[in-house]
């Protein structure tokens, strides 16, 4: 059997940060993926990476404040802290690395400004920041040798009891099924934007580890914090970056109006992410859009701003939609960017470890996009997720390696647990034509959830969103996998991610439901106004053995800066 | 509107497994792209379909395939630009690797020959507290090259490739580039006898496929020859592959017969470059020249100089005398 003290499923920024900082104390250490490293979606982050450097006059608990105040007050301040001090060195550590960061006249590392923040912190490489530091990770890794299980999905975490010994996985070019054993698992496996439709996610992001860890147990937490970014593509809502207007773009409707006057005189298009896409919505509602869409607006950059600072999205604009951003403004909308909530981790990825006691699953630490720590509460900061996945990868590596030098591997029968799964599988091809194609299903759910929990939300639109899931779950069973070979089935994986992302939506739902304030990117029409009163905590939900949903709140960790009311 | 479209299938699963072609109707519209049109193709005909594809907006790499046979990222090419006549296209995996299953292909060699430029800074060191100086303009040059997103696509169409696997690949190459047009890289030297080796920078004959095909504007072929000059400048035309050497003086020779007669001389070339006494190696041509004669591809013996060929000599001895200059 394969087996390896610390194994890291997920090859984005925090996976690759993860087997990293492990490899080069030389632990027994392998990372796995369902795509190539370089494929995972840490790759589609343009504008950049945020940073407090005092020698550049900032101040990490400035960061930290715009931080926490982005979160709507939903973050937990001590998270918060760790991840803004140690923004600086990990900044560092990239750039030593190997990072082509855009510099100064006099060769420092050069910033551009971004939303939500009153210092320009944000650390850039044009509009590729994600690529350009994805790559330089995957060269590290390369360097020292990591073992990457390639294209293996991983469908199952072995569990006995409460503890986490490793995971179940497909090798998806010979269909295989195989158990791997470690002593620490991390989940780096991204985010679940999938759940909607438009979304700026891949097609990968799937929420699968939140899924997987889930169903072994782990709590969920803050599930109903989905952002909706400002400006996404007419269409396939493929995002267009803050970076645009961090570098001066305007939002403008149908009239002409930069319409952010009306919402956020002081930060204007650079507000927070949940307080511009509302702005839009509104617009878009009283009919000042054309198509269901407002404007970006980059002109007046001049040809060789854009050309040197944003032309990704220069080319993806001309690709999808025709469009020449240096000579006509370019049709955006709010869509699905980022999902706050995830499986609750404490500061060093232990999901989750108060004084010694494993609450969640023991063994088992998330990092990423699929973690809640939380350091994004109700609204990330855009350039705070790619700080996010470094500062928490490596943390949750050294408290793996910790916890794998103190355990040993756990006791399981490598037949069972690949015969269980293969059986599984073999229902799904076993179903018959007269079920929902995959991408149908998926379809509905994503639409339905769009409706249900889009940028405002209601309590009859939330539960008719949360019927309609449980109802596909149904669908689900009888889900038609026309492929039934078995080297490199795409068709079975997308069932297999359907019914995790299943999972992600259900709990979205029941978390929205239950938040009955608006927070964040959480803003109901119903209850419109915080309510730090009964609600400065986070809902947890936990499966049940019988599939029900259990809740469970937490106090909001504050250390130094007290709700106040949030203006831009 | 209505698009066909054929897809070169392959699946290991059977029994005798041989590649066919499959077509499918698929209603598209103005703006759809390749990619949009593959996945309704597998999620409303016909699921078993298989191909790699991740962002849709030509970040991941994932979907180099060929269409109407020339290598793309399906997600970045519309479908109206390639409809023929009767509404068809063509789409089949992308060449010189292995196929797997009908468009994804065995990509082990790619991150093999990835490997083996020693693909990771190689800064001095200790390393400075804070970050390595370097100027703008340099990381500006860079973004153009880290652009590659590693989907194959050069690869796929690399004439070089397709007759000799060994060759690196301009993938390969172009991030080799990175690191010695990277001035925080100090191990200029090392790396450039490295590529100096059999299957690195002096195999590519310079076709300039993968300039044409690279979705994201790298130019791999440009990199190469970049690599080329920074070899010759660093004076490392040695190296255990004789190869190498050859490389250098052939453009050395080159140079020297095209300012002296105006024109090139093939025979010539190729004499002057193996060296007059190299006797081995000129009588290992033969063959060559044999094949030659008998395709009527053999240059002509005889290369008089062209009509006013001195003012091509005062061009070459400007050109030298710019270049003394630009030495000291
Ligand atoms: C378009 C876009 C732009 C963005 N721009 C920015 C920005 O400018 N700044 C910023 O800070 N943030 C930005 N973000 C957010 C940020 O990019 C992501 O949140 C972050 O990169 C997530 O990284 P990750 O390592 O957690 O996950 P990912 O990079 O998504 O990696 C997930 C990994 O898990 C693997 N995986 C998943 N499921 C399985 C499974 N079942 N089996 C095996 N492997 C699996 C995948 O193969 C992949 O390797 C952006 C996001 C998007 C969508
Ligand atoms: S799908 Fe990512 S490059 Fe085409």
């Amino acid at each position: 059997m394969y087996s390896h003290d610390v194994l890291v499923l997920g090859a984005g920024l925090a996976g690759m940060r993860a087997a990293l900082e492990a490899a080069k104390t030389g632990a027994n250490v392998a990372m796995l993926s369902k795509v190539y490293p370089v494929r995972s979606h840490s790759n589609a982050a343009q504008g950049g990476i945020n940073a407090a450097l005092t020698d550049r006059g900032d101040d990490w608990t400035d960061h930290a404040y715009d931080t926490v105040k982005g979160s709507d007050f939903l973050g937990d301040q001590d998270a918060i802290e760790v991840m803004c001090r140690e923004a600086g060195q990990e900044l560092i550590n990239l750039e030593h690395m190997g990072v082509i960061f855009n510099r100064d006249e006099e060769g420092h590392l050069g910033t551009r400004a971004f939303g939500g923040q009153r210092k320009a912190r944000t650390f850039f490489v044009a509009d590729i920041t994600g690529q350009a530091i994805l790559h330089v990770m995957f060269e590290q890794i390369l360097k020292y040798n990591v073992r990457v299980y390639d294209e293996w999905y991983a469908t199952t975490l072995i569990m006995d009891g409460n503890r986490c010994g490793g995971v179940v996985a497909m090798e998806m070019r010979t269909g295989d099924i195989h158990a791997i054993q470690a002593k620490a698992t991390i989940l780096a496996t991204g985010g679940s934007g999938r759940v909607f439709e438009p979304s700026t996610n891949a097609l990968i992001c799937s929420g699968d580890g939140m899924s997987l860890a889930y169903r072994a147990g782990a709590p969920l937490m803050d599930m109903e914090m989905v952002q909706y970014h400002p400006t996404t593509l007419k269409g396939s809502g493929v995002l267009l970056t803050e970076g645009a207007r961090g570098e001066g773009a305007y939002l403008i409707n149908t009239k002409g109006e930069r319409f952010m006057e009306k919402y956020a005189p002081n930060m204007m298009e650079l507000a927070s992410r949940d307080v511009v896409s509302r702005a839009e919505t509104i617009e878009i509602n009283e009919g000042n859009d054309i198509d269901g869409c407002v404007l970006l607006d980059c002109r007046h950059l001049g040809t060789a701003k854009i050309m040197e600072r944003l032309s990704y999205i220069h080319e993806i604009s001309l690709d999808l939609v025709g469009v020449d951003i240096t000579k006509d403004p370019v049709p955006i909308r709010p869509g699905v960017h980022y999902q706050m909530g995830g499986i609750k981790t404490d500061i060093d990825g232990r999901c989750w470890d108060p004084n010694g006691a494993w609450k969640g699953v023991e063994g088992l630490f998330a990092a990423g996009e699929t973690a809640c720590v939380s350091v994004h509460g109700g609204n990330r900061l855009g350039a705070n997720s790619l700080l996010d996945t470094v500062i928490f990868g490596r943390r949750s590596a050294i408290g793996a390696m910790d916890y794998a030098s103190q355990n040993s591997h756990l006791n399981f029968s490598e037949n069972d647990w690949v015969n269980g799964e293969k059986a599984k599988l073999q229902g799904f091809l076993d179903n018959d034509a007269s079920g929902d194609l995959v991408a149908k299903l998926r379809m509905d759910m994503a639409v339905a959830m769009d409706k249900g929990l889009g940028v405002y939300r209601t309590e009859d639109g939330m539960q008719e969103a949360l019927q309609a899931v449980q109802g596909m779950r149904e669908r689900f069973k009888k889900v038609v996998v026309q492929d039934k070979g078995k080297s490199f089935n795409t068709n079975l994986i997308f069932a297999l991610e359907l019914g995790c992302m299943l999972d992600c939506a259900e709990t979205i739902a029941i978390g929205g439901i239950e938040r009955k304030e608006s927070r964040g990117a959480h803003s109901r029409t119903d209850y419109d106004k915080r309510d730090d009163e009964n609600w400065m905590k986070h809902i947890l939900l936990r499966q049940g053995d019988g599939g029900e949903v259990t809740k469970e709140y937490m106090p909001i960790v504050v250390t130094q800066w007290q709700p106040e009311e949030r203006k831009y | 509107m209505q698009a066909n479209v054929s897809v070169r299938r392959f699946n290991p699963d059977e029994e005798d497994p041989k590649s066919y072609d499959q077509e499918y109707q698929v209603e598209v519209d103005e703006n759809f792209t390749v990619l949009d049109t593959l996945i309704k193709v597998r999620e409303e005909i016909d699921g078993s379909l298989a191909l790699r594809c991740s962002c849709r907006a030509s970040i991941c790499g994932s979907c180099a395939i060929r269409v109407n046979g020339h290598a793309v990222l399906a997600c970045k090419t519309r479908v109206s630009e390639h409809l023929s006549e009767d509404g068809s296209f063509r789409v089949e995996p992308a060449g010189n690797q292995p196929v797997i299953k009908d468009l994804v292909v065995d990509m082990n060699p790619f991150w093999d020959k990835l490997r083996a430029v020693e693909p990771y800074m190689q800064p001095s060191m200790p390393e400075p507290e804070a970050e390595y100086l370097a100027p703008n303009d340099v990381m500006l040059h860079l973004v153009d090259v880290m652009g590659c997103i590693m989907c194959g696509a050069c690869v796929s169409d690399c004439t070089v490739l397709e007759i000799d696997k060994n060759f690196l690949g301009p993938a390969a190459l172009a991030k080799a580039y990175r690191f010695v047009a990277d001035t925080r890289d100090v191990e200029d030297d090392k790396r450039l006898k490295m590529y100096n080796e059999y299957g690195g920078m002096w195999d590519c004959t310079r076709c300039g496929e993968c300039v044409t095909v690279c979705p994201k504007g790298v130019a791999p072929m440009e990199r190469i020859m970049a690599l080329r000059e920074k070899a010759i400048e660093a004076k490392i035309p040695t190296g255990s592959y004789d190869g190498a050497a050859y490389g250098y003086r052939h453009s050395l020779v080159f140079e020297d017969i095209v300012s002296h007669n105006g024109r090139l001389d093939e025979t010539k070339l190729v004499i002057k470059t193996l060296g007059m006494f190299n006797l081995p190696k000129l009588i290992g041509l033969i063959p060559v020249a044999m094949n030659a004669a008998f395709r009527r591809k053999m240059p002509p013996l005889l290369h008089p100089a062209i009509p006013g060929v001195g003012q091509v000599r005062r061009i070459a001895s400007r050109i030298n005398a710019i270049k003394k200059e630009a030495a000291k």
